[in-house]
C-alpha cells in the first residue's frame, strides 16, 4: 500500500483527506490525518463569542464527523518531520512513513513572544479572540464593562484572517451603541500597516467606514512589549497608546513541529512554491493554508481554493507529469461592518481589491468593496456552508482562480 | 512607470519611488536614494540592505521581525538605522519593491 499521510486536521487536512479519498484507489493508497485535538473549530465564528451573536457551542463539532470513511484519522501531538527519511513522529513515540506528506498545521498565536502581553493583565484587562478561551473571556468580560478607552492592536502581520481585527471594532461600536455605552467607550485601532488595510483601494474604503464609526486608526505602530504598570503599548520608537481594555492580535507563527523539523523560515512558516505549493525542499511534500509561506491571507477561503490546485498538483506527481495547476494567490474575504452590514474583497497576488458585483457580474448578489445586507447575510451564511460543503471537498460556485469580471477598475 | 537617475545610472522606479528592476541596483545608487531619504549610509545599512535583496530573491516574506531574527541588527536598532518608517525605507534604499507581506 503507498501511503498519504496529512499533518493536521483543521480547514486544510480536513477537505484534502476528503478530496484525495475521493481520487485515490481504496486498495493502492491509503490515507491517514493526525490531528492533536479531537474538536474541529469554527474559527471565523470566533469573532462573534465575545458580543454573544454565538456561544460556543455553535462554532465546534467532532473533527470525525468530517473524516471520510476509509481514512485513518489519528489524534496526538505530531513531534518531528524527518523529511529525509520520509516519516513522521508522533508525541508517543509512533513513527508513520509516508509516500507524499500534505502539511496543514496551521499557525497559531504567540502571545509570549511581546513582553508584558501574559504578565498580570492577560485576561483581566488583556484578551485575545483568535481562541475560543480568549473570545470567552472577553464576552464574560464585556457583560459588565462600563467603558472607558477600548484599543485593539496587531503584533505584527502576518495574521489570520487580516480583515477579523477590523470586523472585531465594528462590531465593538454596534455592540456599545446598542448598549448606550458608546458615548463612554474610545475606541482605537493600532496597527503596525500603514492603513486600515495594505492595499490602496480598500484601504481608503476601510479607512473611511473606521472614520465614520468614530474608531480612531494609529498606523505604523510596530509593537514592543506593554507597559503592565501604566497600562500602555509601547512601540519600538517609543510610542505610547494608554488602554483600559487590550485586545490584542498577538504574533503569529507556524507550528513548532515545523521550526524543529526545519522545514520553516523564521517564523516557522514552511517554505512553500506559492504557485505549486510544493515544499521548496523536499519534492514530496506539499502544503496548505495558514502552514505555508505564501504571500496572500492566511484565511479559510484561500485554503479552499488552494485545495483544488493541490488536488490537480498532487495527483501530477503521483502520476509523474508536470504540474498542470498554479495557485494565483486568489483570497475572498467577508468582512462584517456591524448593524446586519457588511462588506466582501476578492483578490489574488496580482490584483487588489477593486469594487463591483459578486460572483456574477452586473448581478451579484454579493457587492465588492461596499457595504450592503446582502454581504451580511453572505457571511452568516457561511457558516453553514463550511460544515456542509466546504470541508466536505465538495464543489461551490466560485471559481478558483480570480476573475476580473464584475470588477471595476 | 517612471525612470530615474542615481549615481549617474537611470533606473526603473514606480510612483512611490520604489525600484522596481532590482538587478539596476548598486551600493552607490542605495547611498544616493539613502540621502534622498535623509539617512547616511553606513556598512551598517548596507548588511541590512543586502539582508533584504537575499529575502527578496528567495521569494520569502519579509518583516520587520525578520531583520530582528536576522542576527544582523535587533528590532530596536533597525528603528534608530532607518527612524520612522524602517522596513519601507530600508527597502526603497534596497533597490525592492514595498513589502507586500502583509495581506
Ligand atoms: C477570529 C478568526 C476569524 C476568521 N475569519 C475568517 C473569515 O471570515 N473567512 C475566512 O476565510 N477565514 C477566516 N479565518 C481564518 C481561517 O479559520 C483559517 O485560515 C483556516 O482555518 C486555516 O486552515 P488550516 O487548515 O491552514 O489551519 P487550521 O484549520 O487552523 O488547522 C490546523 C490544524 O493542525 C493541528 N495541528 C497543528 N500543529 C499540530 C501538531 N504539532 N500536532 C498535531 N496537530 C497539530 C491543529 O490542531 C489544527 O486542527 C478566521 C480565523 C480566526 C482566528
Amino acid at each position: 500500500m503507498k501511503k498519504l499521510l496529512i499533518l493536521g486536521g483543521g480547514t486544510g487536512g480536513t477537505i484534502m483527506a476528503n478530496k484525495m479519498r475521493h481520487e485515490l484507489e481504496r486498495e493502492e493508497w491509503e490515507i491517514t490525518v493526525v490531528d492533536k485535538e479531537k474538536t474541529h473549530f469554527y474559527q471565523p465564528g470566533f469573532l462573534f463569542l465575545p458580543f454573544g451573536h454565538y456561544k460556543k457551542q455553535d462554532v465546534v463539532k467532532p473533527k470525525n464527523n468530517f473524516i471520510p470513511n476509509g481514512v485513518n484519522f489519528i489524534v496526538q501531538l505530531i513531534d518531528r518531520i524527518e523529511p529525509e527519511n520520509n516519516q513522521v513522529v508522533l508525541a508517543d513515540g509512533v513513527v508513520l512513513r509516508y509516500d507524499y506528506l500534505i502539511i496543514a498545521t496551521g499557525t497559531r498565536i504567540v502571545p509570549e513572544e511581546t513582553p508584558g502581553l501574559t504578565g498580570p493583565l492577560w485576561k483581566k484587562s488583556i484578551f485575545d479572540f483568535y481562541t475560543p478561551e480568549g473570545a470567552i473571556a472577553l464576552a464574560n468580560f464585556f457583560k459588565t464593562w462600563q467603558g472607558g478607552e477600548l484599543v485593539l492592536n496587531i503584533a505584527d502581520m502576518p495574521i489570520k484572517c487580516p480583515v477579523a481585527p477590523l470586523e472585531f471594532v465594528f462590531f465593538a461600536d454596534a455592540f456599545f451603541v446598542e448598549r448606550g455605552l458608546r458615548n463612554k467607550v474610545n475606541i482605537s485601532y493600532v496597527t503596525p500597516m500603514s492603513g486600515a488595510f495594505t492595499k490602496p483601494r480598500a484601504a481608503k474604503v476601510l479607512g473611511a467606514l473606521l472614520e465614520e464609526k468614530n474608531i480612531h486608526i494609529i498606523p505604523d505602530f510596530y509593537l514592543e512589549r506593554i507597559d503592565t504598570e501604566g497600562k500602555k503599548l509601547v512601540s519600538y520608537d517609543e510610542r505610547e497608546v494608554p488602554f483600559d481594555v487590550l485586545i490584542t492580535i498577538p504574533v503569529h507563527k507556524g507550528d513548532e513541529v515545523i521550526e524543529s523539523s526545519g522545514l520553516g523560515d523564521d517564523m516557522g512558516f514552511v517554505k512553500a512554491d506559492k504557485h505549486t505549493l510544493q515544499s521548496v525542499d523536499y519534492k514530496n511534500v506539499f502544503v496548505i493554508g495558514d502552514a505555508g509561506n505564501f504571500p496572500t491571507s492566511k484565511a479559510g477561503s484561500v485554503v479552499h481554493f488552494q485545495a483544488d490546485i493541490l488536488t490537480e498538483n498532487l495527483l501530477c506527481a503521483i502520476e509523474s507529469r508536470p504540474y498542470t495547476a498554479s495557485y494565483d494567490g486568489h483570497s475572498n474575504c467577508y468582512i462584517e461592518t456591524g448593524f446586519g452590514k457588511g462588506a466582501l474583497i476578492d483578490f489574488n497576488y496580482d490584483t487588489e481589491p477593486l469594487p463591483g458585483l459578486f460572483p456574477l457580474p452586473g448581478i451579484g448578489p454579493f457587492g465588492l468593496l461596499q457595504e450592503t445586507r446582502m454581504n451580511h447575510y453572505g457571511k452568516l451564511l457561511f457558516r453553514w456552508i463550511y460544515w456542509h460543503i466546504l470541508l466536505k471537498g465538495k464543489e461551490m460556485p466560485i471559481d478558483t482562480k480570480m476573475t476580473m469580471a464584475g470588477k471595476k477598475l | 512607470m517612471s525612470q530615474k537617475v542615481f549615481a549617474g545610472t537611470t533606473v526603473d522606479v514606480n510612483e512611490e519611488g520604489y525600484m522596481t528592476d532590482s538587478t539596476q541596483w548598486t551600493k552607490e545608487i542605495a547611498k544616493e536614494i539613502a540621502t534622498e531619504e535623509n539617512i547616511d549610509l553606513t556598512d551598517k545599512h548596507l548588511a541590512v540592505c543586502e539582508f533584504l535583496r537575499d529575502k527578496q530573491s528567495k521569494g520569502e516574506n519579509i518583516t520587520i521581525r525578520s531583520v530582528g531574527n536576522s542576527g544582523i541588527i535587533d528590532i530596536k536598532g533597525f528603528y534608530q538605522l532607518f527612524p520612522g518608517a524602517p522596513m519601507k525605507k530600508a527597502a526603497k534604499i534596497a533597490g525592492i519593491p514595498k513589502p507586500a507581506s502583509c495581506v
